[in-house]
């Protein structure tokens, strides 16, 4: 584990009402999901999980065919499909597209895939001004922040902390009341899309045999980013194909319910080209950016090509016992929680933060709430597996191996077995009067041990051993 | 750019050659309900009412158009281009202004107005749910910018729910380049997850049953 890694989670750790913010808000969400999955209210719960697993496999296991269909279908109603291989391409395009049309002012609207590639930096630099317009991402935004949760962006932020951002960068009079805040950057907000010469959406689906995108959004945001501006370009992973319209049946009804206990998101956008003939308005363009960015990497691992059947509802996260304690910040990269444990390593390299696929307990709650059935316990498993490999290629884990070995071989001789383990109880007498052990002896200086320990407590050890026990019994 | 790029490595990462045909996908999954009229219009106006959204069903033309007469008020409103809005007379109504096919004047018409009046192509009973179509007759800044809408719903329009909508329209774009479904009001709960409504879109809702 990387020191920064430690050092965020013991920072998260350290902030009572972060703490009681992050706890509140996922057990919220939790319960929503729960009672909008229940055979009471969802009595089909299991089998659309089952669909939606398989309708994924299926397209994801012949993505290029349905990447051709959508392309085909989407350039049939008058829009372009472009394909980018990283971030770089995706900003080069949108700038490029941009500087045609004269255009100075983009909306976007919330996005993940965007947020992969730091796009608003990336436009920003070239001094195009590019507004984020859900109400989370806004104010995540104008604190210069990541998302904290991938459907829940400003989960971390209180009233107050709201307040004080509104007033530093927009220089409004301080309100501390929701309501009013939420009013303050609708005004804000409202200009912006009447004056936006373009709109950026990402894309929840995407629909091959329509050439469609589907934006789910409880705001309205979404539907403005793409209808006010005369040019909207959607950006999506390659990854969001879905085959058929029809299957929006199986997966709206799943998303909404797992992400926020919805039945319906509000509103439910299903978008193909530009404005037709005869329709009175919407964009006059229309552009889909399908970005790879390490997504074919992905798809190349057959054991884990099914981290890309996640469609991003962010119900792990909510579940997860992990991501509740050390929340969205501590992850090293935008996508946090059980999905970002599994996508960050295959996406940047299992280098880039070797402690991630370990930051877990293995509860497997994640697999069972993820409406797609991603089994992510499983490759959390095989990802520490791939870390290990990779020090060992490096020769950095030969302390690790000694240490196994040594273990090994004291396994293999009962009595010394017995009299080590006898040793580490005497050693390790609990401290905080709890029953818990949660630092090494103060006699005993070993660093992978106080590593260890700072992560995790022990119970301490009981009076008699298992040994001791059994043969009482006999 | 970087269109064979990507293609052909999504073909090798998958052990696929170009053009190579696929298996059936999965059959789809549609599941609809057995509900007579009078149920679905009793679980649709529910739901929405569930949502902090407001109905009324009428019983006559006269009687949509007084309801609509009493939530505007004459205030400046925008109506759509919808047949049963000029039927009902609602068109004629003081305040309202119909007919603009400009899409800068209706954008702009829109962003002043105080209601956004439209028909409904479709609407959905188990969610509260309504379809629209962007067409001539309907635009789609009418519904979004004033910040409140009001729909009219022919009631032959009302279906089970999203799987009878997408089995008697499996390909929408064929139709339009829009079509959004609307359940409630425009809400959020990014601040302490505290649900303030219109922060976009309309935070009023108003569904006429005809
Ligand atoms: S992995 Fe599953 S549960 Fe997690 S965000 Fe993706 S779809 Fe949702």
């Amino acid at each position: 584990m990387s020191a920064i890694f430690d050092e965020k989670i013991h920072q998260t750790l350290a902030d009572s009402k972060l703490q009681l913010a992050i706890f509140a808000a996922t057990g919220r969400l939790m319960e929503k999901r729960r009672k909008a999955v229940n055979a009471d209210a969802c009595p089909d719960y299991q089998e659309l999980r089952t669909q939606a697993h398989e309708v994924k496999r299926h397209t994801i296991d012949h993505l290029d065919y349905y990447l051709e269909l959508f392309e085909r279908n989407v350039s049939a109603h008058g829009g372009r499909v472009v394909y980018c291989k990283d971030g770089t391409e995706v900003a080069d395009f949108v700038l490029g597209l941009a500087r045609q049309r004269r255009a100075s002012l983009i909306v976007k609207s919330k996005s993940m895939t965007t947020e992969e590639v730091d796009l608003n930096e990336r436009l920003e630099h070239h001094q195009l001004e590019s507004v984020e317009t859900d109400l989370g991402e806004y104010l995540i935004q104008l604190a210069h922040e990541r998302p904290y949760h991938i459907v829940a962006p400003a989960l971390h932020k209180t009233k107050e902390q709201v307040a004080d951002l509104l007033t530093e960068r927009l220089g409004v009079p301080r309100e501390t009341v929701i309501e009013k805040q939420t009013m303050i950057a609708r005004a804000v907000l409202r200009e912006k899309f009447l004056a936006a010469d373009i709109g950026i959406s990402g894309a929840n689906f995407l629909v091959a045999d329509s050439g469609a995108i589907v934006l789910v959004e409880n705001e309205g945001n979404a539907r403005l980013t793409t209808s006010a501006p005369k040019v909207h370009i959607a950006i999506a992973g390659i990854e969001k194909m879905i085959p058929r319209a029809q299957d929006l049946a199986v997966f709206l009804r799943l998303l909404g319910r797992s992400a926020t206990g919805q039945p319906l998101t509000v509103y439910t956008s299903f978008l193909s080209g530009p404005r037709r003939g005869d329709e009175i308005d919407g964009p006059d363009e229309f552009y889909v950016v399908l970005l790879d960015n390490g997504r074919t990497k992905v798809l190349a691992d057959r054991e884990k090509r099914e981290s890309l059947y996640c469609i991003r509802c962010g119900a792990c996260l909510n579940h997860c016992p992990v991501y509740r304690k050390i929340g969205g910040h501590s992850f090293p990269w935008v996508y946090s929680g059980p999905i970002g444990a599994i996508l960050t390593p295959q996406f940047l390299g299992v280098n880039h933060e070797p402690g991630l696929p370990f930051a877990s307990s293995l509860c497997g709650a994640c697999a069972e709430v993820c409406p797609v059935k991603i089994d992510i316990p499983k490759i959390l498993l095989d990802l520490r597996s791939d870390v290990k490999k990779s020090e060992e290629r490096e020769g950095a884990s030969r302390l690790e191996r000694f240490a196994f070995r040594a273990w090994a071989w004291v396994m293999r001789h009962p009595r010394l077995y017995e009299m080590a383990g006898m040793a580490a109880a005497s050693l390790a007498p609990s401290r905080d009067g709890g029953g818990w052990v949660r630092s090494a002896p103060s006699g005993i200086k070993v660093a992978p041990l106080d590593a260890w320990l700072s992560q995790r407590d022990l119970p301490s050890a009981p009076a008699k051993s298992f040994r001791q026990l059994w043969r009482e019994r006999r | 750019m970087s269109r064979e790029h990507v293609l052909h490595k999504v073909r090798t990462a998958l052990g696929r050659s170009t053009g190579q045909p696929v298996d059936q996908p999965p059959p789809v999954r549609l599941n609809i309900p057995a509900a007579g009229i009078e149920s679905r219009i009793a679980v649709f106006c529910e739901r929405i009412e569930a949502l902090a959204g407001h109905t009324h069903r009428a019983a006559s033309l006269e009687g949509a158009r007084s309801y609509v007469e009493g939530v505007l008020a004459g205030r400046k409103s925008a109506a759509s281009n919808a047949p049963i809005l000029r039927q009902c007379g609602i068109t004629a109504l003081p305040g309202v202004e119909s007919g603009v096919m400009d899409p800068v004047a209706l954008r702009a018409l829109c962003a002043s107005a105080a209601c956004g009046i439209t028909g409904a192509d479709y609407a959905l009973a188990d969610t509260g749910t309504l379809v629209m179509l962007a067409s001539p007759q309907e635009a789609r800044l009418i519904s979004l910018l004033p910040p409140v809408h009001i729909a009219l719903v022919e009631r032959g329009r009302l279906l089970t729910g999203l799987d009878e909508l997408l089995s008697i329209l499996p390909f929408p774009a064929e139709q339009t380049s829009s079509m959004v479904l609307i359940t409630g009001p425009s809400r959020t709960a990014d601040i302490e997850q505290i649900l303030v409504r219109g922060v976009h879109g309309p935070g009023e809702i108003h569904v006429v049953v005809v």
